[in-house]
């Protein structure tokens, strides 16, 4: 199993670490990973993406042009990698300030209405985990248990106490992602 | 298994100094390799192993740090990225005269002058050809994953040891900025006076005794002649490095019709694109040198009996693809693909590239 | 008794007042007469000789006329490139404490080219000695400016005498690192008299007495000559040297803490 994603949205709305614990929960299940952020200029001009591979074996480029699943949660990264969306791949994205929807027929498409639900559980701060929740519902590619090491791993002690929390937003997001199209 | 962690590359190169018994590390801030000493400094090595670590005036002055901590016969090291390193290149050309062993990491980002803080490969000839001035060689490694990271660093002191040369790991923003998972290194102490007089007493510079005559570290030499012999024993080092020390790795040549040769980060780039050539029937393979000094020329020439032609591709305006067509002599088709600027090619470019310069589609 | 046996009992060991030291090699020095380095290195071994520090003293030498001072005081030496001798020092000192490392450097390796690398091994207060051989001018390279060169002075560059609206001013930068709170011992010394040399090794002793007790940077300015570069003799280089030389750095101790 090799799963190329694109996660790309806003600087601050949790991107990277979204990555970094989708990675760190592959490294759970004795997967090989790789987390490629775009750096620089490039993140101060307020977009944010980061390309994560799972795989079972070797992973070559971490580098990536297509994608098996792209997770998007603006509007300029909708624009920048809807193309990029392997035939037969998925598209995971959250409509809040998306004004062009994806109108690709060759791909799985779903919605997530992750800032809305992080404002319902009254915390920002649990909106990529309600993302991620989402993404792990439609590619159950990491179990939840392993997650939840990655948590542990990616999240320094003093921040444990919040590991709950995210668990509930990973459910949450898990619960209420809706399928707009399939093939 | 190990100490299993996701690291940045950056970041593992101070936890693998540390780990590997690194006495001292000098370094000057620069984009985009300053997690290395920020790493260090988080992680307070002169509390937990005695390891020095302090942030130079200037890359300059980093240097002949690491110059006057490697005449007493400690593993020290320095990093920076390429504005960083063409002002350490008076330094490396001391090192080299003065046979002293060191680590240079060199995350490359793009130029000429400040350039762009994106990764590049284009400071290959200033790390394989010289750099600084005169006849000299570096032993350079380059990683092409976080785990080679860690391990290089270790691999580069036993090589600068083994050899009195310094060594160059050159990497770049991608490598050094990507977190993969990566198996730590055991630590090891670093070595006592008693052991640094046992291993390098007969050269550094740790106080004169009675029973031996004053040791000098220097590439100084007026008379001429005595410098032509010195120039000949250097020589006749990178010689045996030539024997003894060239790394590579080969990736789908068994049936290989063509080849890619690349390293570090187009490396990875262009096993992606050997798995989409292959999709399309073409039977490509991957020659990735590992030391690109020593570099893999005769691994080169063992191909060129199966090989109809040969794609080097580099983040560089076509630097490595000189030392390819050096070993390949005009036997087959030698192109280079590249692009620079801190631009990351795209494994479909390089497939593209293969199609259009090789196979002339 | 013959001549002979007389000359050996009045230079037999017993009656000797004053003997080179062991420290300072018996090659034969390549600097010029009348060149001050050879009486400053003459007390650096001798202050390493009467500290017992043979085996623990490591020295930088510089580029310029004393790159070769690796030749003469029999310790282990790093020879470094122009100007750095301080960063080298600073690595020294900082991995092998206990020992006392040393640099000795010229005008125009540490008031020009390594500019940079002394003032901030000052200001970081490293534990080390500085010897900084003041003769305003470059000797090795042919008799060219030096920082410290005085207005009017000529020489191969400045063959119609400094002009300071063009080349800059003197530099006294041993009064900018007296100003640094990482220096401890600061002084301008000569050595042109016995007297003065006098002088110039107690600095030198207490200098590695401060790196003993582990108190910071010592630095120890040595105004000398250049006969060659002055194309003056020995005796006249001294003359103008009093003259001229000390009005614009005068002898003494800057700071002593």
């Amino acid at each position: 199993m090799t799963e190329e994603i694109i996660i790309a949205g806003f600087g601050g709305q949790g991107v990277l670490s979204m990555g970094k614990i989708l990675a760190y929960s592959g490294i759970m299940q004795n997967q090989e990973v790789s987390w490629m952020p775009s750096y620089g200029p490039e993140m101060r001009g307020g977009t944010a993406n980061v390309t994560v591979i799972l795989s079972d074996d070797r992973i070559s480029s971490p580098v990536l042009k297509k994608f098996d699943t792209a997770i998007i949660l603006n509007q300029q990264s909708m624009d920048k990698f809807v193309d990029e969306v392997k035939p037969g791949g998925t598209l995971l994205y959250d409509p809040n300030g998306i004004t062009h929807h994806p109108e690709r027929k060759d791909i799985n498409i779903y919605r997530i209405p992750g800032a809305a639900l992080a404002a319902e559980l009254g915390n920002p701060q649990t909106f990529n985990m309600i993302i991620m929740g989402g993404f792990l519902k439609v590619k159950p590619i990491v179990l939840l248990e392993n997650v939840k090491k990655g948590l542990e791993k990616s999240l320094p002690e003093r921040h444990h106490k919040l590991i709950p929390l995210n668990i509930e937003a990973i459910q949450k997001g898990s619960d209420s992602v809706e399928t707009v199209h399939t093939i | 298994m190990g100490d299993v962690r996701l690291m940045k590359g950056n970041e593992v190169i101070a936890e693998a100094a540390i780990r590997c018994g690194c006495d001292g590390y000098f370094g000057y801030p620069i984009t985009p390799q300053s997690e290395i000493m920020e790493t260090l400094m988080i992680r307070r090595p002169q509390e937990e192993t005695g390891m020095v670590v302090l942030q130079a005036e200037s890359e300059v002055a980093a240097i002949n740090m690491v110059y006057g901590g490697a005449s007493c016969g400690k593993k020290v090291m320095t990093s920076s990225s390429s504005p960083g390193i063409s002002l350490k290149a008076e330094g490396i050309t001391y090192l080299a005269g003065a046979e002293l062993p060191a680590l240079i990491v060199n995350i490359v980002r793009g130029g000429p002058g400040l350039g762009t803080i994106q990764p590049a490969q284009s400071d290959y000839f200033q790390a394989v050809k010289g750099g600084g001035h005169g006849d000299y060689k570096l032993i350079v490694l380059a990683p092409a994953s976080v785990q080679e990271m860690n391990d290089f660093v270790d691999l580069s002191f036993k090589l600068a040891f083994k050899y009195l040369n310094p060594a160059m790991i050159l990497s770049d923003g991608v490598i050094g900025q990507m977190m993969e998972k990566v198996e730590l290194s055991d630590f090891k102490p670093r070595w006592t006076a008693e052991e640094i007089k046992k291993i390098s007493g007969s050269w550094a510079t740790i106080g004169k005794t009675a029973d031996r005559e004053r040791n000098i570290s220097t590439s100084l030499d007026l008379d001429s002649a005595k410098q032509e012999i010195f120039n000949h024993k250097l020589q006749a080092k990178y010689r045996a490095m030539e024997e003894n020390e060239v790394r590579f790795e080969k990736i789908a040549c068994d049936d290989a019709e063509y080849l890619f040769v690349a390293y570090g980060s187009s490396a990875r780039i262009c096993q992606k694109a050997v798995e989409q050539a292959r999709e399309k029937g073409i039977k490509v393979g991957l020659l990735r040198p590992i030391t690109l000094f020593p570099y893999p020329t005769k691994a080169i020439q063992e191909m060129l009996k199966d090989v109809k032609g040969i794609l080097s591709v580099e983040m560089s305006a076509g630097q490595m693809v000189e030392d390819v067509r050096l070993a390949v002599n005009g036997k087959v088709p030698v192109e280079h693909f590249g692009r620079y600027g801190g631009i990351i090619p795209t494994p479909e470019e390089v497939v593209e590239a293969l199609e259009q310069k090789i196979l002339g589609k | 008794m013959t001549a002979t046996t007389e000359i050996n009992k009045i230079i037999s060991k017993e009656n000797l007042v004053y003997g080179k030291t062991s420290v300072l090699l018996d090659n034969e020095m390549h600097y010029c007469p009348g060149c001050t380095h050879g009486v400053i290195h003459k007390v650096i071994a001798e202050v390493i000789d009467e500290m017992g520090i043979q085996d623990k003293t490591i020295g930088v030498s510089p580029v310029g006329c004393s790159v070769l001072a690796y030749n003469y005081i029999d310790i282990d030496w790093q020879q470094a490139a122009h100007g750095r001798a301080p960063a080298l020092a600073t690595a020294t000192s900082r991995l092998m404490p206990g020992k006392y490392v040393f640099t000795y450097q010229g005008d125009g390796d540490l008031a020009s080219i390594g500019c940079a690398e002394i003032i901030h091994a000052c200001n970081r207060g490293e534990n080390i000695v500085v010897f900084f051989v003041n003769n305003a001018i470059y000797g090795m390279t042919g008799g060219q400016m030096a920082p410290t060169t005085l207005e009017g002075q000529v020489t191969a560059t400045t063959p119609y005498g400094r002009d300071c609206k063009v080349t800059g001013f003197p530099m006294k930068i041993t009064e900018m690192i007296a100003m640094l709170p990482g220096t401890r011992f600061v002084t301008r010394q000569s050595a042109e008299t016995p007297g003065a040399v006098r002088k110039l090794k107690k600095a030198a002793q207490k200098a590695f007495e401060n790196t003993r007790e582990n108190k910071g940077l010592s630095f120890i300015e040595i105004v000398g000559t250049c006969s060659s570069g002055w194309k003056l003799s020995p005796v006249k280089s001294n003359e103008w040297m009093k003259e001229n030389m000390f009005a614009y750095y005068p002898l003494g101790t800057l700071k002593d803490e």
